[in-house]
C-alpha cells in the first residue's frame, strides 16, 4: 500500500525535474538567511546559480555534525524563532548537543513522511499503535506520534521504559502495530515470556524498528518471539526525525528514501568523492524542502549503499540498504547516540578523575551494556582512602552520564596507566556486540 | 600521637595484591599489620609499615595510587571486653569510626586497635583523658 500515491511512484524523470527545482530553491534560500553556508559556499567559490543540474549538488560543500555543533544552539536555522513551532536536540552538555527546528510545515510534512512509513509497513487508520519511542527532546516519540495521528490510526503515547506497564497495555489495549528500537522488541518478548504471558497471541502484527543497527538475524529473533512482521524504518534528527526512509511490505530489501523530500549521496569518508551507484560508502543527506533547519550535504557518518534498482512495490524512490556501520566514533546505545568524546565532557567535569577514560560495550541478553572505565586520579584518592567517598565518585558518574547524556552506563574505577595509553588518534572503544 | 597509614587503590582483579607486596619485599619493608576493604570493582589495602615514606615512594614509583592517612593506634589488654571498653569511651562523644582494624602484640599480652575516625584529634583527647594507651608512630613502626 502506498499513502502518497502520486509523488511516492513519481516517475524518475518528473521526480529528479522536482527534486532539481527544489534543490535550487534550498540553495539560494541557505545561502541568503544562513550566514554558516554563505561563507561555506563562498569559501568554495561557488555561487547558488551553479547549481543548474543534480550533479551540480557536487560541487557544494559538506555539513558536518561538528558545523552544528559550532551554531549551537540556533546558529543554523533558516527562519527566525516566531515561525519556528517545535525543537528538538540530540542528547550532550552545552555545545556538543545538536539542535533541530521545525516550521508548521516542516512538521506537516514529517507527520506526512511517517503515515507513508506506516502504510508502507502494512498500516491503517484501523490499526493500534503502541509507540514505545521516547518522547521528548528525541525525535523518535513525537515524529511516530503525529505520523500515526496523520494516517489516523489509534496511537498510544507509551514512550520508552516501564517494561512491565508496556506489557500489561500490550495484552489490555490490544495494540497491532509496536514502534520502539529492535533490542527493546526483544527485551519486551523475554521480559513478557518471564511474566508468564505468551507473546505470540498479543494482538500485534507489525513492528516498526529503527534507532539502531540491527541484522536479518535479529529480525529473524523478533519475528518469531512476538509473531509479527518486523520492518526497518530509518531516520535521525538532524535531518528530520524517522521517517528519511522506509521499508516496504512488498520488497523488504532495502527502505525507501523519500526522495521528494531528500536528496541521498554515498561518498567516500576519506575523499568525500561521490561514489557510483549501488556502491557502499557513507550517506549523505541534502533536505529539500525543510524550512526551519535546511541541510545541504549533511554527512550522516552512517555507513550504506543506495540500490538503484526499481522496486516490485511501485515506488520510484530508491533504497538504501541496512545501516552497516559508523564512519566516525558514534556509539549507538540502546538507541541513544552517544559520542566518546561527549562522556569525556561528561568525566572532564567531575574532579578527581584522570583524564584516561575506556568505554566497553556488549550485549547483555537483548540490551547493551556500556561500562565506563576511568583512572582514579591522585589528587582525589590522596584525600580519602575510603570506600565511600570512591563509592560516591562512581555515582556521581553514573548520574551525570545519565543526566547530560541519557545513557545508563556501569562504571568501573580503575588503577592509573592501566588502561591503554595512545600516541595520536585515541581509539577508547571496546566493542564486544555481534550485531 | 597519631599514627600514618600508607592506602593503596586496588582494581579487583588476580595479581594485583601480588605486585604490592613484591614491590614492598624487594624493598625490604616490613608489614605491622594491614586491612583490605573490598567492594565488586575496587578494593583499598591499607598498611601500617616500619617506614612511611620509603613505601609510599615505591608505590607510587610502580604506578599505584598511594595516599597516607592519619589513624589512632589504641593498645587493650588482650582479653574479653578489650575493644568494648574502647568504644564505650568514645560513644556519646559524636565521634564517628570510619573502619578498623587489629591486631595482637608479639607478646601476646596486648593488642592494638588501629582506628580511622572522622575526628582523631578529639578522639585522641578522649582516650586519652580517659586512661588509654594511645600508641605513637614512632613506637608502632618499630614494635
Amino acid at each position: 500500500m502506498i499513502y502518497n500515491e502520486e509523488f511516492e511512484t513519481l516517475p524518475r524523470e518528473a521526480l529528479e525535474a522536482l527534486q532539481l527545482k527544489r534543490l535550487r530553491q534550498v540553495v539560494q534560500r541557505v545561502y541568503h538567511t544562513v550566514g554558516f553556508y554563505r561563507k561555506a559556499f563562498d569559501d568554495a567559490g561557488v555561487k547558488p546559480d551553479d547549481v543548474r543540474s543534480l550533479p551540480d549538488l557536487q560541487r557544494l560543500p559538506f555539513t558536518t555534525k561538528q558545523d552544528l555543533r559550532d551554531n549551537y544552539p540556533f546558529g543554523l536555522f533558516a527562519v527566525p524563532m516566531s515561525s519556528i513551532v517545535r525543537l528538538h536536540a540530540s542528547s550532550g552538555t552545552t555545545g556538543r548537543a545538536t539542535v533541530v527546528g521545525y516550521t508548521k510545515r516542516d512538521i506537516e510534512h514529517w507527520s506526512e513522511l511517517m503515515a507513508r512509513c506506516f502504510v508502507a509497513a502494512g498500516l491503517t487508520k484501523n490499526d493500534i499503535i503502541h509507540n514505545a519511542y521516547g518522547y521528548g527532546l528525541f525525535t523518535g516519540g513525537l515524529g511516530a506520534h503525529y505520523g500515526a495521528e496523520r494516517l489516523g490510526a489509534s496511537v498510544i503515547p507509551m514512550s520508552g521504559g516501564n517494561t512491565k506497564r508496556q506489557i500489561m497495555i500490550l495484552q489490555d489495549f490490544g495494540p497491532t502495530a509496536i514502534c520502539c528500537t529492535p533490542s527493546y522488541a526483544l527485551n519486551l518478548a523475554e521480559q513478557g515470556e518471564s511474566m508468564g504471558v505468551d507473546m505470540r497471541s498479543l494482538q500485534l502484527r507489525v513492528g516498526i524498528f529503527g534507532a539502531e543497527p540491527w541484522s536479518d538475524e535479529m529480525r529473524d529473533q523478533i519475528e518469531d518471539a512476538l509473531d509479527i512482521q518486523a520492518m526497518n524504518i530509518y531516520g535521525l534528527s538532524e535531518v528530520m526525525g524517522p521517517g528519511v526512509a522506509m521499508e516496504c511490505t512488498e520488497g523488504r530489501q532495502g527502505m525507501h528514501v523519500f526522495e521528494d523530500h531528500f536528496l541521498a549521496e554515498i561518498i567516500d569518508p576519506a575523499t568525500g568523492e561521490v561514489l557510483p551507484p549501488g556502491e557502499k560508502g557513507e550517506l549523505v543527506f541534502t533536505t529539500l524542502t525543510k524550512e526551519a533547519f535546511p541541510l545541504v550535504r549533511y554527512r550522516t557518518r552512517d555507513v550504506t549503499r543506495l540500490i538503484p534498482d526499481p522496486c516490485r512495490c511501485g515506488r520510484s524512490h530508491l533504497r538504501m540498504d541496512r545501516v552497516m556501520g559508523r564512519s566516525d566514533d558514534m556509539l549507538i546505545i540502546r538507541g541513544v547516540n552517544v559520542f566518546p568524546s561527549q562522556i569525556e565532557a561528561v568525566l572532564v567535569g567531575i574532579e578527581g578523575l584522570e583524564p584516561h577514560y575506556q568505554l566497553l560495550v556488549e550485549r547483555e541478553g537483548t540490551l547493551d551494556t556500556l561500562e565506563v572505565q576511568v583512572e582514579v586520579g591522585e589528587e582525589a584518592f590522596s584525600n580519602a582512602d575510603e570506600v565511600k567517598v570512591l563509592q560516591r565518585t562512581e555515582r556521581r558518574i553514573v548520574k551525570d552520564l545519565k543526566d547530560y547524556l541519557g545513557i545508563s552506563a556501569k562504571v568501573k574505577l580503575v588503577e592509573p596507566k592501566s588502561l591503554q595509553r595512545f600516541e595520536g588518534k585515541a581509539s577508547r572503544v571496546i566493542d564486544k556486540r555481534k550485531i | 600521637m597519631k599514627v600514618e597509614q600508607i592506602s593503596v587503590f586496588l582494581e579487583n582483579k588476580p595479581g594485583v595484591l601480588e605486585a604490592v607486596t613484591k614491590a614492598l619485599k624487594e624493598a625490604n619493608i616490613n608489614i605491622r599489620t594491614l586491612s583490605l576493604a573490598d567492594t565488586t570493582d575496587f578494593g583499598i589495602l591499607r598498611l601500617i609499615v616500619n617506614d612511611v615514606a620509603a613505601t609510599s615512594a615505591i608505590l607510587k614509583e610502580k604506578g599505584f595510587r598511594v595516599s597516607r592517612t592519619t589513624v589512632v593506634a589504641v593498645e587493650v589488654p588482650d582479653r574479653p571486653g578489650g575493644l568494648h571498653s574502647i568504644l564505650e569511651a568514645l560513644a556519646g562523644e559524636a565521634i564517628n569510626i570510619e573502619y578498623l582494624y587489629a591486631y595482637v602484640e608479639k607478646s601476646g599480652e596486648n593488642a592494638v586497635i588501629i582506628f580511622r575516625y572522622d575526628n582523631p584529634d578529639r578522639a585522641i583527647e578522649v582516650l586519652q583523658k580517659k586512661g588509654f594507651s594511645v600508641l605513637s608512630g614512632e613506637k608502632l613502626y618499630s614494635m
